[in-house]
């Protein structure tokens, strides 16, 4: 149903690697083709005209790096803008030294904020802090009852008040804060909309008599085009700090919050992926800028995968991935781990292109993972540290012990030569993420399913 | 249409509005000329309003092909032209679902899209159009999401079959059909869990409701889909995934009283085939509203 921008360019620009520079003809179908990926991917259309003109800038004249085609060229500006303008690096919750630190949430109906509290008050408490809940929504039915019953699940305290005056209420909890020792207060507000002038008017006094050292606005990853106006309109009323972009675990490409982020200018702090109390994650800008391409997730399944497996990290492999260098017994791990997991479906849907394409009753060739973890316990410690060295002698060998065909053994030695190819371009350039763990992109995964 | 629709549409259509021949076509009472500005500027309308970009795209260059073809004369004909054109993308069916008597209804949607609500207002509605309105509160995952649904009841002054809270929903299904038997009801409304369509598990879990709930029922079991006006383009994928788990009988339209325009509707109604049976307007009882194609495609070009 949507293509990514890496299909779309491929129909529209020359697949030669090294084609020298971009022509004027090449950045204009790139631009129609980023404008549409961007618009499709619920990018705020003001926002697109911005970022269109800001990538034709750098597009034209640039050079084609010798080992990009003219749209990987575009897609890696594209990527680099775009996470830039997510934020470049993660942001993180400034909690401040004042107890208690106070934290409002504010956001439209339905976009996830009580479940949002629930979530935030459980991580912080599992980095040691002491958190009280709020219950601040006196209009929904059995909104309190919610959070209520969800500080029960997570072992939160949540605290109710009497009355149903959200301004009172409110105050109220940070005095019983205070006086229990509680240093991190998160006050779930009533959903509202951001053109109704009473609800606006209360959010800014709750803001007014608790004043929050965070206030964050929940948004929901699937809002289109709106999402501009509802966040220029809090931005503007009850001026909020960051945001948290709840059901990400959906498919929605989530350009609703490029678009909050670009208009307001706040960072994004957290991100909801799932109803428990345990899924939220830290916000990373790189890989919201590759999901609004539709380029998947890699790095997450591989961090999946070494959840799964804690105690298989590996410090080497981390060095040497961090240098660029990997090798078949890494790739051997891997696949292992993989093959643990279990839930391969899953997992397929987050490789760049293949969410939306996985059959639901995809029948996962574990024939072929078998194959090639065959292959690979049929080589020498040797052969595998230093795959050069198999040769033509090697490979039949090789075949014939792991009940092969040398075809077989030389598709794995292409792919695998394909990935270290990857992982030397994706290494870090020096300055700031250090963050790469896992192997980025497995393109040697394509072939086994 | 009156140059009154100007006034408003004018505050889309900046550009056009600024210019010279802009001011002077306001002085003479005029549309925007239709030129390349006034076309773009369409597009921008229909896009904001979460039509998409590829569809924009299409109804903007059949229209201005239109518009030559038949030589419209100037931007109202354009403007009116492409209402009605809005208006036809839209599914019908010749009779609405929910008017069905007896009927059986499994409300439907992604987390958050205003379920609960909307069967509080249809309970209502249709109590006081003398009907037997039965509640089936079958989201037992959510916290307090039952002693919502409850509260909703009372307001709407109709009964309501609950189960603790972890019990299976189909299991809540077969209790509420049987006590719609008893009952004599004639609209059962059944409240289910909010769930991503990305989730095969719950999918599933919604497809087993089904099956148990028609397999108990003697009578129609329909399945409507809660979609929020404010989502984007993903909504198409949502209920191309919730109709191809359930087959859908329609949609309604949440949160309208927002500043979404509710566009992805457009292409949900008309790619899926589905009618919008309703429109959510507040989080009040009352403010439930029949849908109207031709309301939602005015609204839907006009600043207001």
């Amino acid at each position: 149903m949507f293509e990514s921008l890496s299909d779309r360019l491929q129909g529209v620009l020359s697949k030669l690697k090294g084609k020298g520079r971009l022509s004027e003809a090449d950045v204009d179908a790139a631009m129609r083709e980023v404008r549409i990926a961007l618009l499709e991917a619920d990018v705020n259309f003001k926002v697109v005209k911005e970022f269109v003109a800001t990538i034709r800038e750098r597009a034209v004249g640039a050079d084609v790096m010798a080992s990009l085609t003219p749209g990987q060229m575009v897609i890696k500006i594209v990527l680099e803008e775009l996470t830039s303008l997510m934020g470049g690096t993660q942001a993180r919750l400034a909690l401040s030294n004042r107890i208690p630190n106070v934290i409002m949430l504010v956001g439209l109906q339905g976009s996830g904020k009580t479940t949002a509290a629930a979530k935030l008050a459980r991580l912080l408490s599992k980095q040691g802090r002491h958190p009280l809940l709020v219950a601040c929504d006196v209009y929904r039915p059995a909104a309190i009852d919610q959070l209520v019953a969800l500080g029960a699940e997570i072992d939160i305290p949540v605290f109710t008040g009497e009355g149903d005056a959200p301004v009172a209420i409110a105050a109220a909890a940070i005095k019983d804060a205070v006086a229990r020792l509680y240093d991190v207060v998160i006050v779930d507000t009533a959903g509202r909309l951001h053109i109704d002038e009473e609800m606006m008017a209360e959010a800014t006094r709750i803001k007014a008599a608790i004043k929050p050292d965070q206030v964050l606005m929940v948004i929901d990853a699937m809002t289109g085009q709106d999402a501009v106006t509802a966040a220029t309109a809090f931005s503007e009323r009850v001026a909020f700090d960051g945001v948290i972009v709840s059901k990400l675990d959906g498919d929605a490409r989530g350009g609703a919050a490029l678009s909050v982020k670009a208009v307001t200018g706040k960072p994004i702090i957290y991100v909801g992926v799932g109803e428990k109390p345990d899924a939220i994650e830290p916000f990373y800008p790189d890989r919201m800028a590759k999901r609004i391409l539709g380029m998947g997730d890699v790095v997450s399944l591989i961090e999946k995968a070494q959840d799964t497996a804690p105690t298989e990290i590996d410090a080497g492999m981390e060095a040497r991935l961090r240098e660029g260098r990997i090798t078949l017994d890494d790739f051997l791990g891997q696949l292992r781990q993989l093959k643990k997991m279990g839930s391969v479906t899953d997992l397929l849907g987050m490789i760049p292109g293949m969410a939306g394409r996985v059959p639901k009753d995809a029948k996962i060739d574990e024939k072929a993972l078998s194959r090639t973890e065959a292959i690979i316990q049929s080589m020498t410690s040797a052969e595998r540290k230093k795959p050069s060295l198999i040769n033509g002698r090697r490979r039949e060998r090789i075949a014939a012990g792991s009940g092969t065909t040398v075809y077989d053994v030389n598709q794995l030695l292409k792919q695998f030569s394909e990935m270290q190819k990857m992982v030397k371009q994706m290494r870090p350039s020096g300055k700031g993420s250090k963050r790469h763990r896992g192997m980025p992109g497995m393109p040697g995964m394509r072939s086994p399913f | 249409m009156s140059p009154a629709w100007f006034e408003k549409l004018s505050d889309g259509l900046t550009r056009t509005r600024d210019s010279i021949s802009g001011q002077l076509n306001v002085l003479l009472r005029k549309g925007p000329d239709l030129d390349q500005a006034f076309w773009d500027d369409l597009e921008d309308t229909l896009i904001a309003a979460d039509m998409g970009a590829l569809a924009a795209e299409a109804i903007i260059g059949r229209l201005r092909s239109t518009a030559t073809r038949e030589a419209l004369p100037d931007a109202a004909a354009v403007i009116d032209r492409l209402t009605d054109e809005i208006e036809a993308e839209f599914a019908s069916v010749p009779t609405d679902p929910l008017s069905e008597s007896p009927v059986v209804v499994l409300m439907v949607g992604i987390n958050g899209t205003g379920k609960t609500t909307t069967v509080g207002k249809l309970a209502k509605r249709a109590s006081e159009q003398g009907r037997r309105v039965l509640i089936g509160s079958a989201d037992t995952f959510r916290a307090a999401a039952i002693e919502q649904l409850h509260i909703w009841a009372q307001r709407a002054g109709v009964n309501i079959v609950e189960r603790e809270r972890g019990a299976d929903p189909a299991s809540v299904c077969f209790d509420t059909l049987r006590e719609a038997k008893a009952m004599g009801a004639d609209l059962i409304l059944i409240d289910t869990a909010g769930r991503l369509h990305t989730s095969p598990d719950l999918m599933a879990e919604l497809q087993k409701v089904r099956r148990v709930t028609e397999r108990e029922s003697p009578w129609p079991v329909k399945a409507v889909l809660v979609m929020d006006a404010t989502t984007g383009q993903n909504g198409l994928t949502q209920a191309a995934e919730f109709h191809r788990a359930l087959g859908l009988d329609g949609v309604i339209l949440t949160k309208l009283d927002g500043t979404a325009k509710g566009g992805i509707a457009v292409a949900v109604s008309h790619t899926l085939g589905l009618p919008i049976l309703r429109v959510g307007i507040g989080e009040g009882v009352d403010d439930l509203q029949e849908f109207n194609a031709h309301d939602f495609a005015h609204a839907l070009i006009s600043n207001d």
